[in-house]
């Protein structure tokens, strides 16, 4: 397969010599080498590209009905709901869409974690990811907003109400954001617009990962260098074009699930309430993807602290790839890495069960010691392990692990004679 | 069609193709049809008028299907001059029997067949409607007479439910 792409038509040449568009979206999807041996973990660049653009097009579409107004936005959401052709299908599908993106991009940031993507010299990757991630959660919090039912209501107050916790200025801030002195119609507004914009900031910087990413080429579950154009790699079409979409069509399966049998279940009954400035709800939520920073916000007992310690715990992801001082990228081949890396997403699960939990008694002692967990893991167990862990000694291929012995030694034999 | 043989790549490549190119078009379709007119919107497609407070000679406008639609309660000169009319000299030739299902009473949307436009009532040459947006001139039947709309105003479907009200719609 040839590294530049040849248009066939007369238009596709004329084009192409003027503007290299096909040429440079070709050498991206087509002869790009890839390595030969990346599992189903890697197929979650494109599911969540898929992700984005079904959000994007779903919201599109959304926005066309929808009304950000304090007194119209929840009717119109029902409007949307009963009135509007499909429009149960278009939000159930926007509103399934984010949960499934979420769970998605913590399957993707895990595989990173597992086999040390992150590392020399992908660290540029790993930190536009984690600008991503952070955008993902603005903009996901502010989209939950929008319907103007109780959760919305009163998570948009809790969360703004976060910032008040800034010494002398805060309550500037606040006022600021609410443009007002509590939550209502100018804050609605501003976060429909910030929530319309998001997602194409979000897709200019995975355009830039992407390109960072296709710079040193994919990791693989070896973590070993691989040579672009050796036996180590094949290009990523057919091979991974294929392994994709068949990933996605898994994934697909599971999402058509969610909308057209259960589309309710990730959401809350109460946001079917319309917003109500003068009640609180019982038990109040974030969505279930926010649940574990949740969970170390309400950990601390202290204001500000509890904001920071929040803040600190998605930060501290893009300092990972300092913190981690191992040189061995796969936990294949770091025994003590591995069995600490499950506890760590055990952690993060667990924090994540805290979080929807009411916050007091043992509830709360077990939420501080997890959050005293999920920041050992990065500022005490990471960066002792690589002084004192023993790895395994890492293939020269990635041929070398899945040859059996013989054909081992009839390599080595072949490589003498 | 070629002599190749029909092989069991060929069968997998097609039946998948058109199963996604099948998948790909009802996902299409939602997002098409929501730009449609929704329930909320065909749940007020008929209007009700209650003809009793027009006078003769009087017009009123009402709104349907957010349009205008003109109620002319037309005098008998108007009447005669709308049936004296000789087709030939229709550029849309229609009866003005066909126009009004009581003669006295004239209902038609109100927006000129030339680009949309609302035309004047009782302006123009033929002492009908005249559009002021391209200088459309239409008779005391509506009827297309002069200027550039292609067909006359068009008329609703509506019923008199009694003698009293009629339903647009």
């Amino acid at each position: 397969m040839s590294d530049n792409y040849v248009p066939k038509s007369a238009v596709g040449k004329w084009f192409n010599e003027r503007l290299p568009l096909l040429d440079l979206i070709y050498g991206h999807l087509m002869p790009y080498p890839t390595p030969k041996n990346l599992n189903y973990f890697w197929t979650f660049g494109g599911i969540l590209t898929f992700c984005l653009v079904t959000q994007i097009i779903t919201g599109l579409v959304l926005a066309m009905h929808y009304v950000a107004d304090a007194d119209l936005a929840f009717a119109s959401v029902e409007h949307i709901m009963r009135d509007v052709n499909y429009g149960w299908l278009l939000r159930y599908i926007h509103a399934n869409g984010a949960s499934l993106f979420f769970m998605a991009v913590y399957i993707h940031m895990a595989r990173s974690m597992f086999y040390g993507s992150y590392k020399e010299p992908r660290e540029l990757i790993w930190i536009i990811g984690v600008f991503i991630f952070l955008l993902m959660i603005a903009t996901a919090f502010m989209g939950y907003v929008l319907p103007w039912g109780q959760m919305s209501f009163w998570g948009a107050t809790v969360i703004t109400n976060l910032f008040s916790a800034i010494p002398i200025v805060g309550e500037s801030v606040t006022n600021w954001l609410w443009g007002g002195y509590a939550v209502g119609s100018p804050l609605l507004t501003r976060f429909f617009t910030l929530h319309y914009l998001m997602p194409f900031l979000i897709f200019a910087l995975v355009i830039l990962h992407v390109w960072a990413l296709h710079v040193p080429g994919n990791n693989n579950p070896e973590g070993i260098d691989v040579v672009k154009g050796s036996q180590d790699t094949v290009p990523f079409h057919p091979h991974y074009v294929v392994k994709d979409l068949f990933a996605l069509v898994v994934f697909l399966i599971i999402f058509a699930g969610f909308v057209f049998f259960v589309p309710n279940l990730l959401g809350h009954t109460d946001n079917y309430i319309q917003a109500n400035p003068l009640q609180t709800p019982e038990h109040i939520v974030p969505e279930w993807y926010f649940l574990p920073f949740y969970a170390i916000l309400r950990a601390v007992p202290d204001k500000l602290g509890g904001v920071i310690l929040m803040v600190s715990a998605i930060a501290i992801l893009a300092f990972l790839p300092w913190l981690d001082t191992s040189k061995v990228r796969s936990a294949k081949y770091r025994p003590l890495y591995k069995q600490f890396v499950w506890l760590f997403f055990a952690n993060t699960i667990f924090l994540g069960y805290l979080g929807a939990q009411v916050a007091d008694g043992l509830f709360l002692i077990m939420g501080r010691i997890a959050t005293v967990y999920y920041f050992a893991h990065f500022i005490v167990i990471l960066p002792l392990l690589g002084y004192i862990e023993k790895t395994k000694p890492l293939p020269k291929s990635l041929s070398e692990p899945v040859l059996t012995k013989e054909e081992k030694e009839m390599l080595a034999s072949g490589a003498t004679t | 069609m070629s002599d190749k043989p029909v092989t069991r790549r060929n069968f997998l490549y097609i039946t998948t193709g058109t199963f996604t190119a099948a998948g790909a078009a009802s996902l299409v379709w939602p997002f098409v049809d929501q730009m449609n007119p929704d329930a909320s919107v065909k749940a007020l497609a008929s209007t009700e008028v209650d003809l009793r407070p027009i006078a003769l000679g009087q017009s009123i406008t009402v709104l349907w299907r957010g349009k205008p639609v003109f109620i002319r309660r037309r005098t008998p000169e108007e009447i005669s001059e709308a049936k004296a009319v000789s087709l030939d000299d229709l550029p849309d030739p229609q009866d003005d029997a066909a126009r009004a299902i009581n003669p006295e009473w004239l209902v038609m949307v109100g927006i000129c067949t030339h680009l949309g436009c609302i035309p004047l009532g009782q302006k123009g040459e033929y002492n009908g409607w005249f559009c002021p947006c391209h200088g459309s001139h239409y008779d005391t039947s509506g009827r297309i007479r002069k200027g550039p709309a292609p067909t006359n105003l068009e008329i609703p479907d509506y019923v008199f439910l009694n003698d009293n009200t009629i339903k647009i719609g």
